[in-house]
């Protein structure tokens, strides 16, 4: 078993059985799904919305290239400076380079989960920079030296209390455990960097191909902040986030905030199309937008799973996910978590480390429900599952198959070991039940094996006067 | 080759494969797609009176603090009666028909946004008073643009937002609201449009609303009649 799966193993099976930690995840995860359903309600047509935002990502990704091209042109058009990264370390490189051509002093970033998948922050502090997380969420993880819990809720799985210690500790500050001074406390050290920062780096949510925007989502405003006061700005842009058209962004808006927050809108929706422009008082001199790859040209290259291309990271399927709720977000030991995660990490890290993850899922497809844009994420799992055998099929597996048929396709064979060899191998279990010993040991060490009945129904039906 | 060329050529190799159209598979089971996202959203009513209703009841819910006024001189009232309550010391402002009135008229120091400013005396302004493009009906939200509200940080960095709009600024809906920056101001953006909904608002500590995290904790709006 690969490193990977062995920690994913060990740390679901300690945290499935932590009824604190459930606890909390249940008590975030069910006041988001109470507001979540009001604000769905709003719609006057959710389905139709989610098929038509699915046919305009569709669309968008099938001309992809023109969408690239265009927005490159666009944006260029109006003084921003574009980057091309084909990979993660190439990415960096060009932010590194930025953050050393200006000197940079002290840089703030808002929330970009495309940043935590290209670990920005440890290459920058290698190159010697300072840099601050400045969304609450990803503070509070930063100061713990932790990756974000989840896509949208990076700190949900810690208490008033845990981060009221985490302030003393680290800032020397934290008055109680009230949310409100805990926050108050943040913004304070916060204010301060925004002040000294002379370079900003945010994510994205949507690029406009036509206007050559960025459409950036955010609800505590630091994001408005990063993009207004230092004099450089920094955007890391996935390939996929692009869209064809300004009034898409009337659809995809609303229902990203409806599902990644329970709002029907977030609470800054931004869009910018360039550096300070002539005439204009404030803004950044300079504006760098840098386009990331690192493999989603070979997930577009899978035609059969481009969709999960369409995926905007509002994290509803982690929220609606048996799995996810049980095991939380770092066991996942992913950037992306959750069935999502799931899907797309194999793509981006590959297939053999990550296979894994496509087990941890029931199936139970919550997640495609859930998925705004209509991923038929639970089908992509089964997928990577198959896809994974056929790339390194296990002897044992071929074998315990090999066997399975042999006894299924001869019908007196299948009906002894179901009937009267099945009972008699039951009434030797309780021998080696629940130890290493066990055939179903998988099964029995946390569950009860039913009784094969002592009648089958062909016998009932045989043997009725 | 320039990795703008090798990003596009393998896009370009990975289209060579089309994928159906979402849901062409399942016919008559897929909801229907359409370009009129206005029967998807949530419905706003037709008149000027519900629109009204449909934004003040909006406000209400995202806490920001909205008043339908006569004219400038009630605004001028108003802020007058906060400034003493609250001991305003600086207010920070732009140009415009609307703010240019309302911040004269309170006598205390003004940081204007319209020519270079300084960051620390933004700061520590007590209100920012802007401007804005429209109201929208369906969202609550403000649609401004740093051309119409003084620049990128005058409507985030001071503790209090407060908006001056025109009864002719409310549209009903997001689509709508597209459709205006695109007539308003053709292909010649201003560099930063920004949709804000509510004050400054922050979940991330056990899902609990609080106010103010990093923009202003108050926003207020007055539409004037």
């Amino acid at each position: 078993m690969n490193p990977h799966a062995r920690q994913f193993n060990a740390d679901a099976r300690r945290l499935s059985a932590d009824l604190r930690h459930r606890g909390i995840i249940n008590t975030a995860l069910n006041k988001y799904a109470i507001k979540r359903d009001e604000k769905k309600a709003l719609f006057q047509d959710w389905e139709g919305a989610r098929q038509t935002a699915a046919e305009i990502k569709w669309d968008a990704l099938s001309h992809l290239d023109q969408n690239l091209e265009k927005l490159a042109k666009t944006l260029e058009a109006r003084g921003t400076r574009v980057h091309w990264a084909s990979t993660a370390e190439q990415a960096r490189a060009i932010i590194v380079g930025i953050a050393k051509a200006k000197n940079a002093r002290a840089i703030v970033k808002s929330k970009s989960m495309t940043s935590e998948e290209i670990h920005l922050n440890d290459a920058l502090e290698k190159a010697g920079f300072e840099v601050v997380e400045s969304d609450l969420g990803e503070f509070i993880v930063q100061l713990r030296h932790e990756a974000p819990y989840h896509i949208v809720f990076p700190a949900m799985h810690l208490t008033r209390g845990e981060i009221r210690e985490l302030f003393q500790k680290e800032l020397g500050d934290a008055p109680s455990d009230n949310p409100e001074d805990l926050t108050l406390v943040a913004r304070r050290v916060l204010r301060k960097k925004y002040v000294q920062a002379d370079l900003g780096i945010t994510g994205a949510n949507f690029a406009i191909a036509e206007t050559g925007m960025v459409s950036i989502t955010e609800n505590e405003g630091n994001a408005r902040l990063t993009a207004a006061l230092p004099k450089t700005m920094i955007t890391l842009l996935g390939i996929e986030k692009v869209l064809p058209r300004l009034e898409d962004l009337a659809l995809f808006l609303p229902m990203l905030a409806t599902v990644g927050a329970a709002q029907l809108i977030s609470g800054y929706n931004t869009l910018y199309s360039g550096p300070r422009q002539p005439g204009e008082t404030d803004g950044p001199e300079e504006w760098h937008v840098v386009l990331l790859d690192n493999r989603r040209t070979a997930l577009l290259a899978d035609a059969e799973q481009r969709d999960a291309l369409h995926c905007i990271r509002c994290g509803s399927c982690l929220n609606v996910c048996p799995i996810y709720r049980n095991v939380g977000g770092h066991t996942y030991g992913t950037t992306y978590c959750g069935p999502i995660g799931a899907v797309i990490t194999p793509h981006l890290r590959g297939l053999r480390d990550w296979k894994h993850l496509a087990y941890a899922s029931t199936l139970c497809g919550a997640c495609a429900e859930a998925c705004p844009v209509k991923i038929d994420l639970h089908h992509r799992l089964l997928q990577t599952r198959r896809n994974s055998v056929q790339e390194k099929p296990r002897w044992w597996e071929k074998l315990a198959f090999k066997g399975f048929a042999v006894i299924a396709n001869r019908r007196p064979l299948w009906r002894y070991f179901i009937t009267q060899g099945g009972r008699l191998g039951q009434r030797f279990h309780p021998l080696v039940k629940g130890t290493r010993l066990d055939p179903a040991y998988a099964w029995t060490k946390t569950r009860e094996l039913p009784p094969i009945a002592p009648q089958s129904f062909k016998e009932w039906w045989r043997n009725r006067s | 080759m320039s990795e703008r060329e090798n990003i596009l050529t393998r896009v370009r190799e990975a289209l060579t494969v089309s994928t159906p159209k979402p849901g062409a598979k399942q016919p008559g089971k897929a909801a229907s797609a359409t370009r009129d996202f206005r029967s998807l959203l949530p419905a706003v009513g037709a008149t000027y009176e519900e629109q009204l209703a449909l934004f003040r009841a909006n406000s209400a819910d995202l806490k920001t603090d909205f008043y339908c006024v006569k004219d400038v001189e009630a605004v001028k009232a108003q802020l007058a009666s906060w400034r003493d309550s609250e001991k305003w010391r600086r207010i920070a402002s732009h140009a415009g028909s609307l703010t240019e009135a309302v911040s004269s008229s309170l006598g205390l120091p003004v940081c204007r946004t319209d020519a270079a400013y300084s960051t620390v005396e933004l700061e520590a302004s007590d209100i920012g008073l802007t401007e804005c493009d429209a109201l929208i009906a369906q969202t609550g939200s403000v649609l401004i643009t740093n051309r119409s509200a003084g620049g990128r940080a005058l409507s985030v960095l001071p503790p209090h937002h407060i908006v001056l709009a025109r009864r002719n600024q409310l549209v009903s809906g997001l689509p709508e609201a597209f459709q205006l920056i695109k007539e308003k101001y053709g292909s010649n953006y201003p560099s930063m449009i920004s949709f804000i909904t509510g004050p400054s608002r922050t979940g991330d500590i056990e899902r609990i609303l609080v106010l103010g995290a990093h923009g202003p904790k108050k926003l207020t709006l007055f539409l004037l009649e």
